[in-house]
């Protein structure tokens, strides 16, 4: 009780252990999710169904009514599962493979099997209808051997095939990981009570492992049924993004189809995220085993080892076939009907050193903005949830996280649809302005600065900084000198990764670049990729973007690495 | 139903280093036995290779009378807990428990009277519906105990049973699983560290250190007759003198250093080492061996006062059990130390195998 009465008399910022600038500084970060974040989203599903009579839902039965986006519907949810269901066919056996036998080359297949993720899809999808398009280099190779063709590229198979081949990774390392991390004992009770086989994989070792396969199957999930960029270059556009795109470009930011179109992508996301949640809610299995160490390998014999590696090869050559075959779309010179291109040739990279660099600028501009406004906001969202008792710090935190289902074309449509009639003082739309894009960029990816953020700030320990402010030194002070110091590490790691996976945002550029010289690489590679003619200095500007990417990934990789063995050292 | 278990020359190794050599030994049916041991001597390997996980190199595995070195675990009907008790978290209890008679293809109905009949005698009835990880390490060490025992297993395996729980728990479930195994008669094998525990449920031991079996016999005999210096000192405190066995004067003696001199009337002569329990030596003198010594340090530890005594032999340890009231002979105080030969324990040769 006196507790409580002596706790009444503090002064209130004292109670939430914050000092003014803090509480300024949490106005400013719920200020700039407000603005860019809640706002723009709110906008588009009050257009979608906010009529002149209040709630409506007319714009969402003019959309059923209609059957192209009928179509589209379809379209994008039969993608999405089928995408989800191949790459489940790449990514299980493989994750089987490596983390359930004693296979040679299970780190390699670890290692190849994250390269995809360092490229987007619409990068390679042009180069893949050269691979794998009805003229392309498998088709030619087996109608001159069977002298039949695979619609592999056809319509819609082509969106799920690039898609499926980009994202099972995503699949593949989360269910690689949940099934190292049961413990043997599990298996090794069943077979103690008379199971073995498949009956001891289906019963007891999937069902364990399973948190990790819905992790993985409904993050494709979402990232299939959003993506922009690939429908698009592969000239699908009955499918809901690209619809969407289309709709606001041509038609205007007036027409409310593209608002119906983002709240339905909005509501799919948040529902597979539910689905996801739920599905996983009570299961975090690895906690609850104990003892003995993980899964029993078993050793691959006679058949069975002929059949996993030729699962192996034939699967590490079709995924990586994107990067091959971007690789050689960007050195050759003509590539049509013909297995390979004809000549190769340098001249394409030429062609990007000369009319690429603003580009080049561009990106490391916009990304660089964006992804230390990641760190700066997302280092204090995670300080207030984590060190001061101020309310709504948890709102603060949700919010920023929220962002993951919101995809980037409704978020770039959200901001246009807010800022559009907002003018600059040389009369153009505040909507139109660059910094819109660093803006689009820094949401999208706040939530992996974040996490990063929080793991970080976790890591130091409180009582670290009590023995600064014991020894004298102020808020301010210690953060500098104390909180700051030990959180570098995760901190740069949150910057990298926010560069990294900005430099290749699509979506959200389409709709926000207006004007050539304010065009990023990502933006460069679309328009390009558009022509014929474009094809090769595109793919060149692809494979920038790759090693921009893959560079950003190894040296996240790296610090993090780096700074858990200094910690590991010091503890 | 149940069986007895043997063990025949066994050998097994990962890589080069032997985990077990020459194992061999006989369980009857129906016996409580225990693999005791420190971490490393190869006990849980032991009985690993009776549940099937893991192949021995050479020799072989009898449960009742059957060969069963070449079945694969699940065709072995031997029954294992699990250290970590190994609880399926995606099953209800029930559903961890009708596993074992679902993989037998059991009818329905069946499983439903089996399983409902072990929960109730693991007194379980009333939490079947629930999931492993919302019950306490208590209860799912019998969810564990249930759902090995309804298949009716021949041999009952258990690997460290109690060491997730605390103190108290260990003891209430020591007995629990103690009144089972008599109650249904069950050959069990019992994996511990723990001599206290050994000693407290098995009908007899299996002593192992570093993969080689030290002696085979009930924990009393172990305890009074240690057949080497490993054994002597794994099972409690021991004062070990060296010396010799000689026939003197028509009577067989041990001859230690000094003058000492014990008559055993057993024991071939040559090389020997003397095992002397802290409690066979009486700081009043009686006995008909007589040492002089010198009290040099002291420790009360509740019931005995242990005190070091230095003599001509070396120090010795030495318990003298306490009474309320009693008290404590002072440090430097000069006393003489009696024993009865027939209380000690004689280890023939010098170098004795498995000396630490």
């Amino acid at each position: 009780m006196s507790a409580l009465a002596l706790s009444r008399r503090r002064p209130l910022l004292d109670r939430w252990n914050l000092t003014a600038t803090q509480l300024v500084l949490a106005g400013l970060v719920a200020a700039f999710l407000g603005l860019f974040l809640v706002l723009p989203v709110l906008r588009v599903m009050g257009v979608a169904f906010w009529g002149p009579d209040g709630f409506t839902t007319q714009n969402l039965e003019d959309f059923f009514a209609t059957s192209l986006f009928r179509e589209s519907f379809f379209n994008s949810c039969y993608v999405a599962t089928m995408a989800v269901l191949l790459a489940s066919i790449i990514a299980v056996p493989l994750a089987t493979i490596i983390a359930r036998y004693d296979y040679p080359g299970a780190g390699l297949i670890h290692a190849l099997g994250a390269v995809p993720l360092v490229m987007p899809p619409f990068v390679g999808a042009v180069a893949m209808q050269l691979i794998w398009g009805r003229n392309g280099s498998v088709n030619l190779i087996l109608m001159d051997l069977f002298g039949f063709k695979i619609p592999f590229m056809e319509g819609l198979n082509g969106v799920i095939f690039v898609e499926a081949l980009h994202y099972f990774p995503f699949i593949l390392l989360n269910l690689a990981a949940s099934l190292a991390n049961i413990d043997g004992s599990m298996e090794e009770a069943g077979q103690n009570l008379g199971a073995s086989g498949w009956s001891l994989y289906r019963r007891i070792v999937f069902p364990l492992a399973l948190p990790g396969y819905v992790a993985g199957a409904s993050l494709v999930f979402v990232k299939v049924f959003d993506d922009l960029g690939t429908p698009l270059l592969l000239n699908v556009t009955n499918m809901l993004a690209p619809q969407a795109y289309l709709r606001i470009t041509s038609v205007g930011l007036d027409d409310p189809v593209g608002y119906v179109i983002s709240a339905i992508m909005v509501v799919f996301s948040l529902v597979a995220m539910g689905v996801a949640s739920l599905a996983l809610r009570g299961k975090d299995y690895a906690t609850q085993q104990r003892g003995g160490g993980g899964l029993g390998r078993r050793k691959l014999t006679g058949w069975a080892k002929v059949l996993a590696h030729g699962f192996v090869i034939v699967a590490l050559l079709v995924s990586l076939s994107p990067h091959l075959g971007i690789l050689l779309l960007s050195l050759g010179t003509i590539w049509s009907f013909s297995v390979l291109p004809d000549a190769f040739t340098f001249d394409h990279y030429a062609t990007i050193y000369r009319e690429g660099p603003q580009l080049v600028t561009n990106t490391v501009l916009y990304c660089g903005l964006a992804a230390a406004i990641d760190v700066l906001v997302g280092g204090a969202i995670a300080y207030f949830v984590l060190r001061t008792c101020m309310p709504g710090r948890n709102v603060l935190h949700y919010v920023a996280m929220a962002s993951l289902a919101v995809p980037g074309i409704v978020l770039a449509i959200g901001i246009l649809r807010t800022y559009y009639d907002i003018k600059l003082p040389d009369g153009r739309a505040l909507a139109t302005f660059w910094g819109m894009l660093v803006i689009a960029y820094a949401i999208r990816r706040l939530p992996y600065a974040l996490q990063s953020c929080l793991a970080a700030l976790r890591q130091v320990h409180g009582s670290l900084e009590e023995a600064a402010e014991n020894l004298g030194a102020g808020k301010l002070a210690t953060l500098r000198r104390i909180v700051l110091p030990l959180m570098a590490g995760g901190l740069l790691a949150g910057f990298v990764t926010s560069f990294a996976t900005a430099a290749v945002e699509l979506s959200d550029t389409l709709l926000l670049v207006t004007r050539e010289i304010d065009a990023p690489i990502s933006y460069g590679v679309y328009v390009y990729m558009q022509s014929p003619a474009g094809r090769g200095p595109g793919a060149a500007l692809g494979v920038l973007a790759v090693i921009v990417v893959a560079l950003g990934a190894w040296a996240s990789h790296w610090l993090a690495e780096k700074d858990r063995r200094r910690r590991s050292r010091e503890g | 139903m149940s069986a007895g278990v043997e063990v025949r020359d066994v050998t097994f190794g990962y890589g080069k280093e032997a985990v077990l050599s020459n194992v061999d030994l006989t369980i009857g049916p129906g016996e409580f036995f225990a693999f005791l041991g420190p971490s490393g001597s190869g006990k849980s390997t032991l009985l690993r290779l009776i549940a099937g996980f893991g192949r021995p190199d050479s020799g072989r595995i009898l449960v009742g009378g059957e060969d069963i070195t070449d079945l694969p675990p699940w065709k072995r009907q031997v029954g294992m807990v699990f250290q970590s008790y190994a609880l399926w978290p995606h099953m209800t209890v029930e559903e961890n428990v009708a596993f074992g008679l679902e993989e037998r293809r059991m009818p329905r109905g069946d499983i439903r009277e089996k399983v409902a009949k072990v929960l109730d005698l693991v007194d379980l009835a009333a939490l079947a519906a629930r999931r492993p990880a919302q019950l306490s390490g208590g209860q799912q060490q019998r969810v564990a105990l249930a759902r090995t025992l309804v298949i009716e297993p021949r041999v009952l395996l258990l690997d460290e049973p109690l060491s997730n729980l605390d103190a108290k728990l260990r003891l209430e479930m020591r007995s629990e699983i103690v009144g089972l195994q008599k109650k249904l008669g069950l050959t069990t094998i019992y994996v511990t560290h723990d001599q206290e525990e050994a000693n407290a449920t098995a009908d007899r031991i299996a002593l192992l250190d570093r993969g080689r079996i030290q002696q085979i016999d009930t924990p009393m005999t172990l305890y009074d007759r240690p057949a080497n210096r490993f054994v002597a000192t794994f099972l409690g405190a021991a004062n070990m003198i060296e010396g010799d066995v000689v026939e003197l004067h028509g009577r067989t003696m041990f001859v230690g250093p000094g003058s000492s001199h014990w008559p055993l009337d057993r024991g071939a002569a040559g090389p020997a080492v003397l095992v002397i329990r802290p409690q066979a030596l009486s700081l009043g003198g009686i006995g008909d061996v007589k040492i002089a010594g010198r009290i040099e340090d002291r420790e009360f530890l509740g019931a005995v006062i242990r005190y070091g005594v230095g003599t001509e032999l070396g120090r010795l340890i030495v318990d003298s059990p306490h009474r309320p009231g009693g008290v404590a002979i002072g440090i430097g105080a000069n006393i003489t130390l009696g024993v009865d030969p027939a209380t000690v324990a004689l280890i023939e040769g010098r170098a004795s195998s498995g000396g630490r």
